[in-house]
């Protein structure tokens, strides 16, 4: 039987060279006449060990990492394909630590299938969800998403099931479920992966979503940042149309749900919903003031469930589990699990999927492995560009909705950036208002002007001109951001801004800036 | 010549729009598909689309200018896109923006003379994991370091 040796095709691993890996692998099977087949899987979320090739042996699969075009001939004579020992290899896969002390519910085919095999999908619980949903009415739908305790994995943390529950109230003979796909903070990745690694389960998710509220049409609003999930989506939807998982008889069951892939234009501000909406509408993706909320006047005037990728991904289990079995992980009033992406300067960069409550500093240190300088952390960035900067003297914060905001700080979307002792925090906080300066839409004033007197600003207390009236003023300013604001975007652009002053006052003292000028 | 150049971008646009009219909310799926033909949107295809969707041209415009995407003229023969965001920072990621600026002599989203390389910031690949991280037309690159840069530069110079 021929050997199976699995290649990620998602981005991380294309971008550390999979292509190049699969050519040798491809040469050298042909010119050793080999017996093996290349099997295009998703990534395991280890993404400092991409590229991971992983071959099948009969005590389970066995990791190789990270792997270079260049050391293929070598891994084959080393005996690859029995699993053979290497200074690359690292044992089985399952038994690696990192994976195995992760609880993956939502991500637990990622990285294992053929993200367009269906059948792979349907082996491993693919499916079962929307058979089961399919059975039920679509407020008993509403009522088990609602019981799970799952909210909102964009970073707003709004109770999914109370979103779906004001659609499935809503009349009209048009409704529709949008997934947000416009995953644009920097760290987070989730979203990807998910839809490079195991885009049926979005597909069960958003499927779900319209049995459960009425919904016959959705749509998954992409970044276009993201070309390969953009193909990977379409061919998948393609694929569950021909299976009849959708179209006119989702299943067989007289009911109908269908869905298109549609591309973003390179807009941070269409991650908002509202903005979303207007530029999958064909509009200038500018922020809508609410009410009225898009659950009863979303896409084109029509009521809309409006949800992450991550929540609609994390449907699927929960539905083939039930509640309770997701709602017993987790803490407080974060259920459930969280894909935690550890980015920046971290040995141990990557996804993991693990129930709410861990600490920060567990986080980075333990599961993270510290700085990939070897230097000393200075400053974590949680929930991407307008998320906060902690010191490590907060790294006991739990990692779960409630805590990080009793810490004026945020999750957001779950990524986490790990900054070293050379980290400059005042050109971080000028960062933060260049940023939303780019991105603001330009409806509402303090985010437009905000923002670019926020540059200016900081560029007179770096030039240390009247640093502490400029830093009062940049108070202020955030004050007039944070409350004035229509949307996120210019509403929480101040965390990143005023966590750095307050956490980092010396980065901002004339002195010290100053010297770094001399 | 010129005259030719807009017959042939009037009927392509006009082949895209019918094409595509009938989606719910058609005008970013045409603006992509005629970016994706002419390489960027030309100024004659706008008053078409307007006139077509029946939408006015200063909403079309609107449309059109808000998107960082979208160009109102051609890019160089490559595009070398350079990851800004925060992960990328903690990586490095400003020396190798500067090294790119110093390496082409460019400023963002300027094209070198001989028309060959675009520079353009781009605010994250989702490769924060890998970082620092940019994109040289449809390939994707992490870990870069200064050398694998001006390497991945001098190629598409060539």
């Amino acid at each position: 039987m021929s050997v199976r040796i699995y290649i990620p095709r998602d981005s991380a691993a294309l971008a550390v060279g999979a292509e190049r890996v699969v050519k040798a692998f491809q040469a050298e099977i042909a010119a050793r006449g080999l017996d093996a087949t290349i099997v295009r899987n998703g990534s395991r979320g280890m993404h400092w060990l991409e590229v991971l090739v992983e071959v099948e042996t009969p005590a389970g699969r066995v990791a190789y990492g990270p792997v270079a075009a260049k050391d293929v001939a070598g891994l084959l004579d080393a005996g690859l394909l029995e699993g053979g020992d290497h200074p690359l290899c690292h044992g089985l896969t399952e038994e690696f630590g990192w994976l195995k002390n992760q609880t993956r519910l939502t991500f637990s085919r990622c990285g294992i299938t053929d993200p367009l095999d269906l059948d792979d999908y349907k082996s491993l619980g693919g499916l079962v969800g929307l058979e089961r949903a399919l059975t039920m009415t679509g407020a008993e739908v509403v009522m088990e998403v609602t019981d799970s305790g799952l909210r909102g994995r964009g970073g707003a943390g709004f109770p999914t099931g109370i979103k779906w529950k004001t659609v499935h109230d809503a009349s009209g003979p048009q409704k529709y479920i949008v997934c947000n796909a416009d995953e644009g903070d920097s760290a987070t990745f989730a979203d990807r992966m998910i839809m490079e690694g195991d885009p049926f389960v979005l597909i069960e998710g958003m499927a779900i979503a319209g049995i459960a509220v009425g919904a016959t049409k959705g749509y998954v609003y992409l970044r276009s940042e993201y070309p390969n999930a953009i193909l990977i989506m379409n061919e998948a939807v393609e694929i569950a149309r021909q299976a009849g998982v959708l179209g006119a008889s989702v299943l067989g069951s007289g009911k109908a749900f269908d869905m298109e892939i549609r591309s973003g234009a390179g807009a941070y501000v269409c991650g908002e919903e509202t903005a979303l909406l207007n530029s999958l509408e064909g509009k200038r993706g500018i922020v809508r003031a609410k009410p009225p909320l898009p659950a009863l006047e979303g896409f084109l005037g029509k009521p809309t469930v409006v949800n992450n990728v991550i929540s609609l991904a994390s449907v699927p289990v929960i539905m083939e589990k039930g509640a309770q079995h997701y709602k017993d992980f987790g803490m407080g009033r974060s259920r459930g699990t969280i894909p935690i992406q550890i980015a920046g300067n971290v040995k141990h960069g990557g996804l993991y999927e693990v129930a709410f409550g861990l600490t920060l500093g567990e986080i980075v240190n333990e599961i993270g492995g510290g700085t990939l300088t070897g230097r000393p952390v200075k400053a974590v960035q949680v929930g991407g560009p307008l998320g906060a900067y902690f010191p490590v003297s907060l790294f006991d914060t739990p990692f779960d909705y409630e805590s990080f905001a009793a810490r004026d700080g945020l999750i957001g979307h779950a990524g986490i950036t790990v900054f070293d002792d050379t980290a400059d925090m005042l050109a971080q906080a000028r960062f933060a208002f260049e940023f939303c300066a780019i991105e603001s839409c330009g409806k509402c004033t303090p985010c437009r002007i905000g923002s670019t007197r926020g540059v200016e600003t900081i560029d007179k207390i770096s030039q240390g001109i009247e640093p502490e009236k400029n830093l009062a003023l940049v108070a202020d300013l955030s004050n007039t951001m944070k409350f004035g604001s229509l949307c996120a975007l210019g509403g929480f652009t101040p965390y990143p801004v005023m966590s750095a002053i307050n956490h980092f006052p010396d980065d901002f003292r004339p002195a010290a800036t100053l010297q770094a000028a001399e | 010549m010129n005259v030719h150049v807009k017959d042939d971008v009037s009927a392509r646009t006009l082949e895209i729009v019918n094409e595509l009219r009938s989606l719910e909310g058609p005008l970013l799926p045409i603006l992509h598909a005629v970016q994706e033909d002419f390489g960027y949107v030309p100024e004659a295809a706008l008053p078409l689309i307007a006139r077509e969707l029946n939408l006015s041209r200063a909403e079309v415009h609107g449309v059109v200018t808000f998107y960082h995407e979208f160009r109102n003229h051609p890019a160089g023969q490559h595009v070398v896109r350079i990851c800004r965001a925060e992960a990328c920072q903690s990586m490095g990621g400003r020396e190798i923006a500067d090294h790119a600026c110093k390496v082409l002599d460019l400023d963002w989203h300027g094209t070198t003379p001989d028309g060959r390389v675009t520079l353009e910031p781009v605010y994250c690949l989702g490769l924060c994991s890998t970082a620092p991280s940019a994109q040289i037309d449809g390939e994707l690159y992490g870990r870069l370091d200064r050398e694998t840069l001006s390497a991945l530069i001098k190629e598409v110079r060539q």
